[in-house]
């Protein structure tokens, strides 16, 4: 008797696992992962071990003054927390994110669909609003805190319109410098949006734009119907980046008031680099935990977000 | 994606035909809100900026619109050079940034290959870990604890290090997902032909990577070079970067009101990047919008 009677099913599980084996070798022969390796090592190092060691060190008493670390639970929370710290600078970050977000991709929308035809005027002013991109975020705080300043530039520039002297403190508010320093980050970052968003507007297929406007649809109709939906791709990169991106900020704000007045432009890596600068490790990492946390915990469900109304409109 | 593939190409005379509608007064109403535009938002920055930098200690401080009466420019230039020791900040700048960029863009090309064509879930997950630092903040106080037990705090390598770090997974990002588009064809009949992974790599899929690494390189050119809060916590006090000299001088004596100075500094430390942009204007624009949107 032989057992060498195998169905044909099974024969055919077996030539697929063997071809799952073979492709499987083929892989890792024609893509190795030795070209992978050197970028997880460096990633590994300098990204993840450092951030795992951050859950670590949040919860010592880690600080210049002192020559052990000893754990010490949720001290360092406990501690921000009940002083208000933590949850004024998390408030802060999140203004300022929620209004540079906007503020960048509002201005750098209206310049891509103002400057969307190719003409060399148009070419001209995308160069020039690319030129603030270019430069360094605390040059740019700089400038504008001199355009603000009481009696600066700005309000020198109101007081002729005006008709008598303007003396307003742009950046004295401890309501709305939050607002105006995310504006002026809004402006330097503006240029790259419109870029995004052009290159969007450039993927548009121009037969249903005309078709639209011999139907007799308005600009404002064609716009938001057609032009705003189909650009989908690039509000996802532009508003993620904007708004996780300017959570990490810092070189703006340090330069315009430097969290002032009375702490209220704070946000958390402003308190990050302050206390370290007091040799308070612990309570440093502590806010960069804070931080890191926020940004994950809103990253995922924007993204998320971002990505189905994107598969709800293409 | 768009049907317009299937038909004869568009031609540009095609591609206008939406816009060339479009009535004479509203093209003239068009270039009169461009140029008041650029005036209002670009034009005040840039002209306090020059004007300023032009002016002496005294005229700068009211920081009024008017011309100086005597330019100082090249006068205040001078100054900077010497006294806020621009050359080796310079010289910092570029030390810390063309490294980086250039070991991020080697590495992380290399990872998004074997990344994009390896479609095994684990695969999947590496890609996921590799592109978090797209979005999350690095733990800058942890890292700098880090260099500081191997010994490289203070110095451009571990700057360099912590600059790779960061920004690899905005390479990879941009990468794996341009290699993905490419059919593998080619790299197949390399390998026909009895051609090495290494080969294949560095002739034929390096070359094809083009557009999306130029505008890897011109985002992470852009951040680094401009880069001071990581700089503060990694370099400061050991070693000069442009944007960290800035923050210092400008926090110190010698700038402390003095915007002539500060902004003198400002024209000459955006310069570098304002050249290339001069030159490679073209190349850096479609770079960027080819990459970021696909």
């Amino acid at each position: 008797m032989s057992n060498a009677t195998i169905s044909p099913q099974q024969r055919l599980a077996e030539q697929r696992q063997e071809g799952d084996a073979n492709r499987k070798a083929l892989m890792k022969q024609n893509y190795p992962l030795r070209f992978l390796v050197p970028a997880a090592i460096v990633l590994f190092i300098f990204f993840f071990v450092p951030t795992v060691l951050n859950f670590i060190y949040a919860f010592t008493d880690w600080s210049a003054f002192k020559q052990t670390i000893n754990f010490n639970g949720f001290d360092n929370f406990n501690a921000l927390f009940k002083n208000g710290i933590l949850v004024k600078d998390l408030g802060i970050t999140l203004v300022f994110a929620v209004c540079e977000a906007f503020f960048q991709n509002f201005f750098g929308l209206i310049l891509a669909v103002f400057l969307e035809e190719d003409t060399t005027l148009n070419r001209v002013a995308r160069v020039l609003f690319f030129i603030p991109v270019l430069m360094s975020a605390l040059a740019v705080g700089y400038v504008w805190q001199a355009i603000l300043k009481n009696g600066g530039a700005l309000d020198q520039v109101l007081a002729v319109f005006v008709g008598h002297a303007v003396k307003v403190s742009w950046l004295g508010s401890t309501t709305w410098s939050i607002v105006v320093v995310s504006a002026i980050q809004g402006w330097k970052w503006a240029g790259l949006a419109m870029l995004i968003y052009l290159s969007g507007l450039k993927t548009i297929d121009q037969d249903v734009l005309e078709a639209a406007q011999i139907d007799g649809a308005s600009g404002w109709q064609i716009f938001w119907k057609i032009k705003f939906p189909l650009l989908a791709p690039a509000v996802t990169f532009n508003v993620a980046t904007s708004l996780l991106g300017s959570m990490n900020g810092f070189d703006t704000v340090q330069a315009t008031t430097a969290g002032g007045p009375g702490g209220s432009t704070e946000i958390l890596n402003l308190f990050v680099w302050r206390t370290f600068g007091q040799g308070l490790y612990s309570q440093s990492t502590t806010m960069s935990l804070v931080l890191f946390i926020m940004v994950m915990i809103i990253a995922i469900p924007l993204i998320w977000y971002l990505r189905h109304r994107e598969a709800k409109i293409l | 994606m768009s049907m317009a593939s299937f038909d004869a190409k568009p031609t540009a005379d095609d591609a206008s035909r939406y816009h060339a509608r479009k009535p004479m007064w509203r093209k003239v109403s068009h270039v009169v809100i461009l140029v008041l535009l650029v005036i209002v938002a670009l034009g005040l920055p840039f002209y306090l900026l020059v004007v300023t930098a032009g002016k002496d200690q005294k005229e700068a401080l009211q920081l009024s619109l008017s011309l100086p009466t005597k330019w100082h420019l090249f006068e205040n230039f001078g100054t900077v050079i010497r006294d806020g020791k621009m050359i080796p900040a310079f010289f910092g700048s570029i030390i810390v940034t063309v490294p980086s960029v250039l070991i991020a863009l080697v590495l992380g090309s290399m990872a998004s290959w074997i990344l994009a064509r390896r479609t095994t879930r684990a695969m999947s997950v590496v890609y996921s870990l590799c592109i978090s630092g797209l979005i999350l903040p690095p733990a800058v106080v942890t890292v700098m604890m880090l260099l500081k037990m191997i010994g490289l705090s203070g110095t451009a390598v571990g700057m360099i290090c912590v600059y790779v770090g960061i920004y690899l997974s905005t390479v990879i990002f941009f990468v794996t997902g341009f290699i993905r588009t490419i059919p593998p064809s080619l790299e197949e009949s390399a390998r026909i032909d009895g051609a090495s992974p290494i080969r294949i790599f560095f002739k034929i899929v390096l070359p094809l990577l083009g557009p999306t690494m130029a505008s890897a390189t011109i985002l992470l050119i852009l951040y680094i070079w401009n880069d001071v809060f990581y700089a503060l916590f990694i370099l400061s006090g050991k070693m000069d970067t442009l944007p960290l000299n800035l923050y210092n001088v400008a926090n110190a004596g010698l700038y402390l009101n003095n915007w002539h100075l500060i902004f003198a500094y400002i024209i000459l430390m955006s310069l570098p990047l304002l050249i290339i942009f001069a030159f490679a204007q073209k190349k850096i624009i479609s770079g960027i919008t080819g990459g970021a949107v696909k």
